[in-house]
């Protein structure tokens, strides 16, 4: 089952559009990263996804083919906005009591025992709290809900190391235990590297690529070899990006298949990192580089 | 750690302060941030001005036409009088309750907002650590916005003075009536600068914009009815002029200190 | 109210559609517990002056007309000072007391929704299980009534108070600035200043100007009602008996709308006092429409908004 799916789904706010010709997929029990720069599409995205926003183009389903706008919907999804939104003059106490009142599913019991595990006093008021704790407590607000998907926009944004690392500890937690489905924005990749199973590239408020983080990696090569023939070949394999540095040139391809592709004599091929991956993608210089998607190549078509 | 030094050059200023940023640069930055208010209060008063001059010169001609019927008690001047006493009685009294709101609809709208937003908010952040500083920033705006509603209210009393004129015989009220009272001479502009000042201190004294317009709305109103029911029996002179003068006096001083405690409360604020 | 504790699998969708209302009622007494304290706090401050002053209003009041013999210097000084000082303060609170519903409007309308907008936080609200729709219905309606019922209780006090004034400056139960403030006029006119509020709060999505807004919005209602809708209310009588209105103004004068002449003959247009009750009645029932399809379009901006 997708936890989300969307098709062709665009959002525009008078003349411009902030996201457009989105479709894709994203299957259930990932951490699915969300990434691109600022502007990208990211929060707009996300809004749509919860149903605060309404598309202007296309659909977006969830759980399996549920309306985003269907309220049942809300049963099954907590969202974390960006900068935690929590009722500043509310104590800490008081939002959990509140989310209890708003929300079918609530553990309590179990809020509480992880918000005194944190440290973080129940009767202060929220406004008053440092920024990681008062994302903690959105992100226990949200996993006490018992979600099927869980949706947290920019939440590392405004944490120090320290605080991320407990808050990535937590999602991870709630994934492992509860099974919950996990779609996390951020526009600094190095946090999710590790721990995303699902990748999704916005940039410019297009889709550049999303996917299963394994199956990415193992399509995509970077070839280096000398600049000289660096036009030719890119001519040839519709790289996504192509960098030069004096000598040497580096085209980052997308194959058909896994590895074993023969690559062209003089050139030799190295996998290629998340963060190459999701860099070329937002800053690509290939043929083709300002559709959607982009083309994938057959390395063995070049070997003549 | 290296610290890089350097010899002073001669002439380069050593020690000297730096030259504090021109007040005038304050005009924009007030303008910009308050543009609903700059817009809304001088709107507001054309509306007034335009009501006035509409109604005011046909009310001087019912009354003209009134005082000259002849004989009194016909029922032709009787029809007169009803309806002096009832459609432009109304409009009169309307225009005249308007005005007398304005003071502290202004204190409740403007004076706030203009300190208390920024703690609310937490732009005071950026605001206060601007080249001007924080006192230049606060003296400025309370000064340039001040100075503005002042300046309208005055203007709007005097042509309230002559709009009101011939109800002041058919209601039986003296220049000295309180509600009238107020509305001339340089009563109304200095309750008006006062009303402005209370609302600034009450938002930097209590720091959120609805709790402070609460506030502002009870103490300038506890404030109008202690000088109408009392204050104004105990000053030492009783005639118009003085007795206007007076009040625009204390109203002034009051004014005065409001301003000086709000700019020591920024002063002495700790984020 | 029993709340489940136990992890739920995902996957299991056994909850019924729609949440209990009653979970809203602490959800609004919680957010809303300073406003709503704080306008009962003012009203019961204004209250116990109204009820300090009304006592000496009530006293000057029966002195004087138990005053024996009515012609003399004794009778005729506590005349002008009622005239006077009593009067005076009576007819500023009257005119304050016009005023009370926007105020209470523009202090509790704006406030339910722009402060989400403006703070982001109905980006939590909005999300919860609840759903934005049932949780705006729920919010309006009980603070919509919470605070009709304390405006009705306070025009009650006031009516109390105001009562020595009648005949007074020529008025009656029926002049505009009095019939506001008595019957259940006053408490419709502070749920429309509420829903008012409410509405601007969320088309315009910041507090200080919803505030404006309302205000304006309010006043030229008001202005409207009195100058145009009440000529036409179906309670008035067109006469060319002049001989009502000879007499001196009692509070069971009747009360003049307006007067033309055709031809030569004056007529004129009047409410007489004992219909009173249908005019407030009239008033309130239209008012009371208008709250609910403000209400309404509320909901239906909530419910249609994007982000």
């Amino acid at each position: 089952m997708n936890v989300i799916e969307t098709a062709d789904l665009g959002k525009r706010y008078g003349k411009a559009w902030a996201l457009r010709d989105c479709t894709l997929a994203i299957p259930e029990g990932r951490l699915a990263a969300l990434v691109g720069p600022n502007g990208a599409g990211k929060s707009t995205l996300m809004n749509m996804a919860v149903g605060l926003t309404l598309p202007s183009t296309g659909t977006v389903t969830l759980l399996g083919g549920m309306s985003a706008t269907a309220p049942a919907m809300l049963q099954d999804i907590a969202f974390m906005a960006q900068d935690a939104p929590l009722y500043k003059n509310l104590s800490v106490a008081d939002m959990l009591h509140l989310t209890k009142n708003l929300n079918w599913r609530f553990d309590h019991a179990r809020a509480k025992a992880r918000l005194v595990d944190l440290g973080i006093p129940l009767k202060k008021k929220a406004g008053k709290l440092s920024g990681g704790q008062q994302a903690q407590v959105a992100l226990t607000l949200a996993l006490a809900r018992r979600p099927r998907l869980l949706v947290l926009d920019e939440p590392l944004a405004a944490l120090d190391p320290l605080a991320r690392q407990d808050f990535m500890g937590t999602v991870m937690t709630a994934m492992a235990d509860d099974g919950v489905s996990v779609l996390l924005s951020s526009h600094a990749l190095a946090d999710l590297e590790r721990v995303a199973d699902f990748v999704v590239v916005l940039g410019g408020g297009e889709l550049r690529i999303a996917g299963d983080t394994d199956e990415l990696l193992a399509e995509h090569r970077l070839l280096t070899g000398p600049a000289s023939e660096a036009d030719r070949l890119a001519g040839l394999l519709s790289p996504i990006q192509v960098k030069r540095a004096e000598a040497q040139a580096h085209l980052l391809v997308r194959t058909g298949g896994p590895a074993s592709a023969p690559v062209p004599p003089g050139w030799e091929a190295h996998p290629v990192s998340l963060e190459e991956l999701v860099l070329a993608y937002l800053r690509p210089t290939g043929i083709g580089s300002s559709s959607a998607s982009f083309p994938r190549t057959e390395l063995t078509e070049v070997t003549r | 750690m290296t610290i890089l030094t350097m010899p002073a050059q001669p002439g380069q200023d050593t020690g000297a302060e730096p030259r504090a940023v021109p007040w005038q640069g304050m005009l924009w930055v007030t303008w910009r941030q308050h543009r609903g208010l700059l817009i809304s209060v001088p709107a507001t008063f054309i509306v007034a001005v335009i009501v006035m001059l509409i109604e005011g010169p046909k009310i001087h001609h019912d009354y003209a036409t009134l005082m000259a019927c002849r004989p009194m008690a016909s029922p032709a001047c009787q029809q007169l009088s009803n309806y002096f006493n009832s459609t432009d009685w109304h409009e009169g009294n309307g225009v005249h309750v308007a005005l007398l709101a304005v003071p502290v609809l202004l204190a409740m709208f403007a004076g706030p907002p203009i300190l208390a937003r920024e703690l609310e908010n937490g732009t005071f952040r950026y605001a206060w650590t601007q080249g001007i500083g924080r006192l230049r920033w606060t003296v400025a705006k309370l000064t340039f916005l001040g100075a503005m509603v002042t300046i309208l209210a005055f203007v709007i009393s005097q042509l309230f003075t002559w709009f009101f004129a011939p109800f002041l015989t058919t209601e039986n009220m003296t220049v000295l009536s309180p509600s009238v009272f107020d509305a001339r001479g340089v009563s109304y502009a200095a309750w008006t600068l006062t009303a402005f000042c209370m609302g600034a201190f009450l938002g930097m004294l209590v720091r959120r914009i609805l709790p402070a317009m609460v506030a502002t709305l009870g103490v300038y109103l506890a404030l109008a009815a202690a000088t109408w029911f009392y204050l104004r029996n105990h000053y030492p002179v009783s005639t118009f002029w003085p007795m206007q003068f007076f009040e625009a006096d204390w109203l002034l001083i009051l004014s005065v200190l409001l301003i000086a405690g709000t700019v020591w409360l920024v002063r002495r604020h700790a984020a | 109210m029993t709340v489940l504790t136990l992890p739920a699998q995902p996957g299991q969708n056994t909850e019924p559609a729609h949440l209990p209302w009653q979970r809203m009622v602490w959800v609004t007494w919680r957010q809303h517990r300073s406003m709503l304290i704080g306008v009962t706090a003012v009203l019961a401050a204004v209250s116990i002056f109204l009820l300090i002053a009304g006592l000496k209003v009530h006293h000057d009041y029966s002195a004087l007309i138990n005053c024996r013999p009515a012609s003399s210097d004794a009778c005729a000084t506590k005349n002008s000072s009622f005239n006077n000082a009593d009067w005076t303060m009576g007819n500023t609170i009257l005119i304050l007391m016009n005023l009370a519903p926007v105020l209470l409007g523009i202090f509790t309308g704006p406030a339910v929704l722009a402060r989400e907008l403006e703070t982001g936080t109905f980006r939590y609200a909005w999300t919860q299980g609840i759903g934005r729709v049932r949780w705006t219905i729920a919010k309006l309606t009980l603070l919509a009534v919470v605070i009709t019922i304390l405006a009705w209780a306070f025009s009650q006090l006031f009516a109390w108070f105001f009562d020595p004034f009648l005949g007074f400056e020529g008025m009656n139960d029926l002049a505009k600035t009095v019939f506001d403030t008595r019957g259940i006029d006053f408490a419709a006119w502070t749920l429309v200043a509420f829903t008012i509020g409410a509405l601007l709060g969320m088309l315009i999505r910041r507090i200080i100007p919803a505030m404006a807004a309302t205000l304006g919005v309010y006043l030229g209602l008001d202005l409207l009602t009195w100058l145009v809708l009440r000529q036409d209310y179906p309670v008035a009588i067109d006469t060319t008996n002049a001989g009502l209105f000879n007499g001196p103004s009692t509070p069971n004068s009747p009360w003049i709308l307006k007067t033309w002449t055709i031809g030569n003959t004056p007529w004129w247009r009047y409410i007489p006092v004992s219909r009173f009750w249908p005019m407030q009645l009239i008033e309130s029932g239209w008012l009371l429409v208008l709250a609910i399809a403000l209400g309404a379009a509320t909901v239906w901006l909530v419910r249609r908004r994007a982000a």
